[in-house]
């Protein structure tokens, strides 16, 4: 009922905050991931998209989209939601078009910190940040004495405390579905150990070693707190087991915090739900976690009328006051006005515990592809940390031969 | 027919096999033996809202002057086919040599992509093909001996695994397998082992993805037999009948030999589906533990955020080599018959 009458206030009340932008012309096409902040975002600015033609695209699918979509000429799209590695590839085959001009014409309400900037030309303009860190149940931990888990260690210790008391089976969860989810978590601990993806200057690959091996044993120790089809688990399925109350610890994306502490579900799970930052591993003092930004870019196969269209709809929404008041529970927006709250601790103690971002790299989505497959068969106990890396080394430079970056 | 009438008659369809079917896999056949051009990287200042860094981007305007003189890339000839992800030669003479036991160096073979998976499409094809004939031939003939009022129903409940979508009934079945789900929860309270889980074993996903195949499979061999039964003759039957034969001998002496030709059909067509297994892997999320050929053909065209079109292309192809050498002992066998009977 709170929510149809919200809904109603909103449909009175909400219309005389549409900002006209005056755009006469173009057609707007999005092609965005799909997370609640994203569709905020993308509503935004189609309040102001004034007579252009609007659509738009979200799907989880969106990395296998873009590329293909935005080769054609006119391409599908004329803006990619992206973040730092899907921008990549939109690089790497020349996309995406610089921004500068539209900046300096549209860009009024768009911060500096905002502009992706590669080569001194604006290729993207971010409007949110993520990052992966910890959530803990408060009861749980409360009810069995242990502090808040800083590092990983202390995390497999809280774990096991957790099921040596038969409180849960399975305390810790994380997306570890084997191929793009995995090695994400593999990136993270691997920085966390202060490891380097290639040696330096070149794309030859330098993940076996001690650091590689230790991020792999770690990662396994959590598998072995984790329900055991971790394998199949992605974002959304750790979710579902945590609002189960199946899961006292878990490392999951910032950017899903709102669906877990909305109305939905057993409340009493939802008021111990809590977020910090990410740990630390190995007694390393940088957190095992990536900083990403989400930004959106715009096709460079589609006409400058629909790009200057484009770019002024969500040049609204990346400058909007308004919005990041109204969804601040949704996202750590980079936009101007922003003031956090409580569910933004995540990225802002990654942040000043000096997390990295991750690899903008042109060869990195060959690594992050080899390492979500290659890595599977160690966590299932079928072969040892150096053989998985050695495999994880070897698929990435055939692939990379392929590729033309060796 | 006239060979002229059939030529006419066959035209429409053999220009559009050309067109839709020849035409792709010369195309992909071509695309197999060029891999890219060498990437051309430059360094630049990188700044997002973290800070600042310097580090590599491809430079667009040389990457671009190199593509527009040769599009189709570097010629790479059998260098895509024989790299580690595919045939992998020079790694498995590596391991011939370092290798001391037979079975550590198959150990080592079986650990390559490609080889991954080939052994379990092969393992598929073979548990999937022989189970779904029988399957499908045990149920055709229990249906046809039903009385005719309920056959109907029967019949349709039997071909609904075909109906329902390949992905749609494998995630049924991936629910129901969840340690958590009605199977899996069941089997762990059996076993009376906590963490055992059907998804993150490797053996038994692939007995869930063989069983999955059988169910899916089944009906389409159930259909044409059904069909085929009821070409039967009445008269050698009851001639046997009064000679006294057996049920099992009827089917053996008459039955088998008349619907023959019909189950090398079958055969043909659930060897050549079940060599492009697919969706039940990604229906099951069992990526990890099963791979197949076309899963890895998939996976280098989309899994990745650099598309791999060489890799891709050279993996059709060898797909398309591997059905043509299983299909090979049955088009040979049925060619031999059509021109004795002649």
């Amino acid at each position: 009922m709170r929510k149809i009458l919200v809904t109603l206030l909103f449909l009175l009340f909400g219309t005389s905050a549409y900002a006209d932008c005056n755009i006469k012309s173009g057609s707007i096409n999005i092609l965005a991931n799909d997370f609640p902040a994203l569709r905020t975002f993308v509503e935004t600015s189609k309040q102001c998209k004034g007579s252009a033609d609007f659509k738009v695209t979200h799907s989880s699918e969106h990395n296998k989209i873009a590329v293909p979509a935005l080769t054609a000429n006119p391409s599908e799209f004329s803006a990619r939601i992206a973040a730092n590695s899907s921008i990549v590839p939109l690089m790497n085959q020349d996309l995406i078009r610089p921004l500068d001009d539209l900046v300096k014409k549209y860009g009024k309400g768009i911060q500096d910190s905002q502009l992706i900037t590669i080569d001194g030309k604006v290729m993207a303009v971010a409007f949110m940040a993520n990052t992966q860190h910890l959530y803990y149940r408060e009861d749980v931990l409360k009810d069995l004495g242990i502090a808040v888990p800083k590092t990983y260690e202390e995390v497999v210790a809280a774990s096991e405390k957790i099921r040596a008391s038969g409180k849960m089976q399975y305390p810790y969860a994380a997306a570890y579905k084997a191929g793009w989810n995995l090695a994400e978590e593999f990136v993270n601990m691997y920085i966390g150990h202060g490891g380097e993806f290639f040696k330096s200057g070149s794309a030859e690959p330098n993940v076996n070693n001690a650091k590689g091996v230790a991020t792999l044993n770690m990662l396994k120790k959590l598998s072995e707190l984790s329900n055991p089809d971790y394998l199949t688990h992605d974002s959304e399925a750790i979710k579902v087991e945590w609002e189960s109350g199946n899961v006292a610890l878990m490392t999951l994306w910032a950017s899903r915090s709102g669906t877990l502490l909305d109305d939905e579900g057993d409340a009493n799970i939802t008021k111990a739900t809590k977020l910090t930052g990410p740990a630390t591993v190995g007694g390393g003092n940088i957190p095992a976690a990536t900083l990403w930004w989400d930004g959106f870019t715009l096709a460079k196969n589609r006409s400058d009328a629909d790009a200057e269209a484009t770019f002024r709809a969500l040049a609204h929404a990346a400058s909007n006051k308004k919005m990041v008041a109204d969804a601040a529970d949704q996202a750590v927006w980079l936009v101007e006005g922003f003031v956090p709250g409580p569910k933004s601790i995540g990225v802002i103690e990654a942040v000043k515990m000096g997390a990295k971002p991750y690899p903008m790299l042109p060869q990195m989505g060959l690594m992050h592809g080899a390492l979500g497959s290659e890595i599977v068969e160690f966590l299932q106990g079928k072969e040892s940390a150096e053989q998985a890396l050695k495999d994880v080394e070897a698929a990435y430079t055939s692939k990379a031969k392929e590729q033309g970056f060796l | 027919m006239p060979n002229k009438t059939f030529f006419w008659f066959f035209l429409p369809t053999g220009l559009a096999m050309v067109l839709f079917i020849g035409l792709p896999i010369i195309s992909t056949g071509v695309q197999s033996f060029y891999a890219q051009h060498d990437q051309v990287v430059k360094e630049v200042k990188k700044c997002d809202p973290f800070g600042c860094t310097v580090s590599i981007v491809v430079d667009n305007e040389e990457t671009t002057k190199i593509r527009e003189a040769k599009p189709l890339g570097k010629f790479n000839g059998f260098g895509t086919y024989v790299d580690r992800n595919h045939l992998a030669t020079q790694e498995i003479k590596k391991f011939w040599n370092e290798t001391e036991t037979f079975g550590e160096f198959v150990d080592q073979v079986t650990n390559l992509p490609f080889y991954k998976a080939l052994i379990f499409t092969l393992t598929y094809c073979i548990f999937v093909t022989p189970n779904v004939l029988l399957l499908g031939f045990i149920i055709a003939l229990s249906l046809n001996a039903i009385s005719r009022k309920i056959r109907g129903p029967l019949i349709f409940g039997t071909i609904l695994p075909m109906i329902v979508t390949p992905l749609v009934g494998s995630l049924v079945l991936f629910w129901m397998i969840d340690s958590q789900g009605i199977i899996g929860a069941n089997i762990q309270n059996l076993m009376n082992d906590p963490y055992l889980s059907l998804k993150s074993s490797k053996t038994l996903t692939w007995i869930t993805i063989i069983i999955y195949g059988i169910w899916h499979h089944s009906p389409f061999a159930f259909v044409v037999f059904y069909a085929a039964l009821q070409t039967v003759p009445q008269e050698p039957i009851e001639a046997a009948i009064i000679d006294g034969a057996s049920r099992f001998q009827r089917i053996k002496h008459i039955v088998l030999p008349h619907i023959y030709p019909v189950v090398t059909f079958v055969a043909l067509i659930s060897l050549m589906d079940n060599f492009r297994v697919f969706e039940p892997i990604i229906g099951f999320s069992a990526e990890g533990s099963a791979q197949s050929l076309s899963w890895l053909i998939y996976d280098n065209l989309v899994n990745e955020e650099v598309i791999l079109f060489g890799s891709a292309a050279a993996t059709s192809m060898m797909t398309i080599i591997g059905i043509a050498i299983l299909l090979a002992p049955v088009l040979v066998r049925t060619w031999k018959e059509f021109k004795t009977a002649r």
